[in-house]
């Protein structure tokens, strides 16, 4: 059964082959089978419970799409009354309060939610080994890192532990450990899915996706995703369409950007093979394909370290021992209260990034920081509109390598670099997706296709054409 | 701009965050690796490029000044380190 896609479960559990229960059931097994360290919290209880009322719903004909789907749910996203830790220490007690927008929508669908999954603490991390609850093992080869933040939701879909997850992208999160673990993911628009609830690491960077077997699941599970929330300011009053209405037309006349910038020096060689040739693929299906130039796109790893942390020093002072969350035991007055509690609470990655955003945004230092790298921004986002006056989406690599060894990458500079395809797409605010494309050494390499704002219907009908094309995204990992 | 094991401890009070003496020069040195990535940026001229806080090209949007919310304070009590009778508790701040 875990070797379905979510369409086909979906059609299975109105068809009645199979109930919601015995399908929970049966990846409640595998996740307790797996060694993966993908799942912080395994709801078991909630799920069966949850997958009981949808098999009601199934039986009185009152099925949506994705009633009795099983799915995982990144631990950044509060759910009322359980654990979200967003893979830290400080959240470790945290019960949420009350459902993020996101796990609202599921719930109300009638879907069933298998756990909460790992990743990098606050999601500051592109390895998945900055979690409190200790590194994700890349199905692939579980000496390898399944890249991150969103490391657990990846190597669950991967490893098929769940049917899909939940991912969440600030500069590469839903796409790189897609890429690495030979999944599918898509980051949308910013403000096309509610950030209500998740919790923020760069306010102005963050945004939801769905983490999936294939273009066609991500094209259903969002249309469940998308949509207006009066609760998150930044959320866009935008009608959503139905994202599996055009998954198959043609893409004749499609134009193709190739920016030269992503294939300089750094790359893979392997990894420039494979992308150059899946876009032969595109080609062969009558899209046109053009060189663009994207300049600035050596600065999005200076920049997006400038405007990240300065955001998240801001965003994670709240977490300072008062009202929910670690306190250190025995504060002999406030500020000892305050410094012990996070010191002892966040990591050390979480620490740096909160100590460069402070220093980033002090007085003296602001302009020559903050400022300038908002300056910046700006002409990484008008690089893209030049090249989508000339195109329609920009193919390239999401990660200059395939999945490293946990452990390999020491400093956090050289890490830094690896997120250099991924980080302009979110100071830019567009939408792109990561997709299979073929593997080096046995080890899956992602395909990033980019498009303009609100494109994402283009994206996933010209990687659904793909997957029918080439069978990349069926592969598995051994043993699955 | 290289930073001193001085001003990353005077940082890392700023942040609210405690660093050991000698936590402080392994810090020191990762903060200016970050700091070198970053100047980099300096050979960009951007003298008259407005700076982009925001994705899209949007204002912020207002809302009616009405109650939305429940009152979940006994909720939020409930997840608390420590608390008194509708408020948290802290250290003592005034003697």
């Amino acid at each position: 059964m875990h070797k379905f896609s979510v369409s086909e479960l979906s059609k299975g559990l109105k068809n009645r082959d199979f109930s919601s229960v015995e399908l929970t059931q049966h990846y409640l097994n595998r996740i307790d089978h797996s060694d993966l360290n993908a799942f912080i919290t395994v709801t078991e209880d909630l799920a069966l419970s949850q997958a009981r009322e949808a098999d009601t719903m199934l039986a009185k004909g009152k099925a949506n799409n994705l009633t009795g789907i099983p799915y995982a749910h990144k631990d950044i996203f509060c759910t009322k009354g359980i654990k979200t830790s967003a893979g830290s220490k400080i959240l470790d007690s945290f019960i949420s309060p009350y459902d993020a927008t996101l796990s609202y929508k599921l719930n109300m669908e009638g879907m069933v939610m298998l756990g909460k999954t790992n990743m990098d603490e606050f999601a500051m991390g592109s390895s998945n080994e900055n979690s409190y609850y200790g590194p994700v093992k890349n199905p692939w080869d579980k000496k390898r890192v399944p890249g991150g933040s969103s490391g657990g939701s990846a190597a669950a879909v991967s490893a098929r532990l769940s049917a899909f997850a939940t991912g969440t992208d600030t500069g590469g999160s839903i796409r790189q450990p897609a890429s690495l673990c030979g999944i599918t993911g898509i980051k949308p628009t910013y403000g096309r899915i509610s950030r209500y609830g998740m919790i923020a690491y760069a306010s102005s960077l963050d945004q939801a996706g769905p983490i999936t077997q294939s273009a066609e699941d991500a094209a259903l599970v969002l249309n469940t995703m998308a949509g207006f929330d009066d609760k998150d300011s930044t959320s866009v009053n935008r009608d959503v369409p139905d994202y599996t209405e055009n998954l198959n037309n043609s893409i004749k006349g499609l134009r193709i950007g190739i920016p030269k910038e992503y294939f300089s020096e750094g790359l893979d060689d392997d990894i420039a093979k494979v992308i150059l040739q899946s876009i032969k693929e595109f080609e062969s299906m009558g899209a046109i394909v053009k060189e663009v130039s994207l300049p600035n796109s050596a600065y999005a790893v200076p920049t997006y370290y400038i405007v990240a942390p300065c955001e998240c020093s801001s965003n994670l002072s709240r977490l300072d021992g008062v009202r929910y969350g670690y306190r250190c035991d025995d504060p002999k007055d406030l500020n000892d209260m305050y410094l012990r509690s996070r010191s002892e609470g966040f990591g050390e990655e979480v620490k740096r990034r909160i100590m460069i955003g402070t220093y980033a945004l002090s007085a003296g230092y602001y302009d020559a920081y903050y400022l300038k790298a908002q300056k910046v921004r700006h002409l990484i986002s008008e690089d893209f509109k030049k090249a989508f006056q000339k195109v329609d989406v920009i193919m390239g690599p999401v990660s200059p390598t395939t999945a490293f060894e946990i452990g390999a990458i020491k400093d956090s500079v050289s890490m830094y670099l690896a997120d250099i395809y991924t980080l302009s797409v979110n100071l830019a605010g567009l939408p792109a997706i990561s997709i299979p494309a073929g593997f080096s050494n046995n080890l899956p390499v992602g395909l990033q296709m980019i498009g303009n704002y609100w494109s994402e219907e283009v994206l996933l009908n010209t990687a659904h054409l793909f997957q029918t094309q080439t069978d990349w995204h069926v592969r598995l990992p051994e043993n699955t | 701009m290289s930073l001193e094991k001085k001003q990353v401890k005077e940082i890392a009070q700023l942040a609210r965050l405690n660093i050991s003496d000698s936590e402080a020069l392994q810090t020191t040195t990762e903060l200016n690796n970050i700091l070198n990535l970053m100047a980099e940026l300096s050979e960009i001229d951007t003298e008259d490029v407005e700076p982009m806080a925001h994705p899209l090209d949007m204002s912020q949007r207002l809302r009616d000044d009405v109650v939305s919310e429940t009152d979940l304070s006994d909720d939020f009590q409930a997840i608390a380190p420590k608390t008194g009778k509708q408020h948290f508790l802290v250290p003592t701040v005034i003697e």
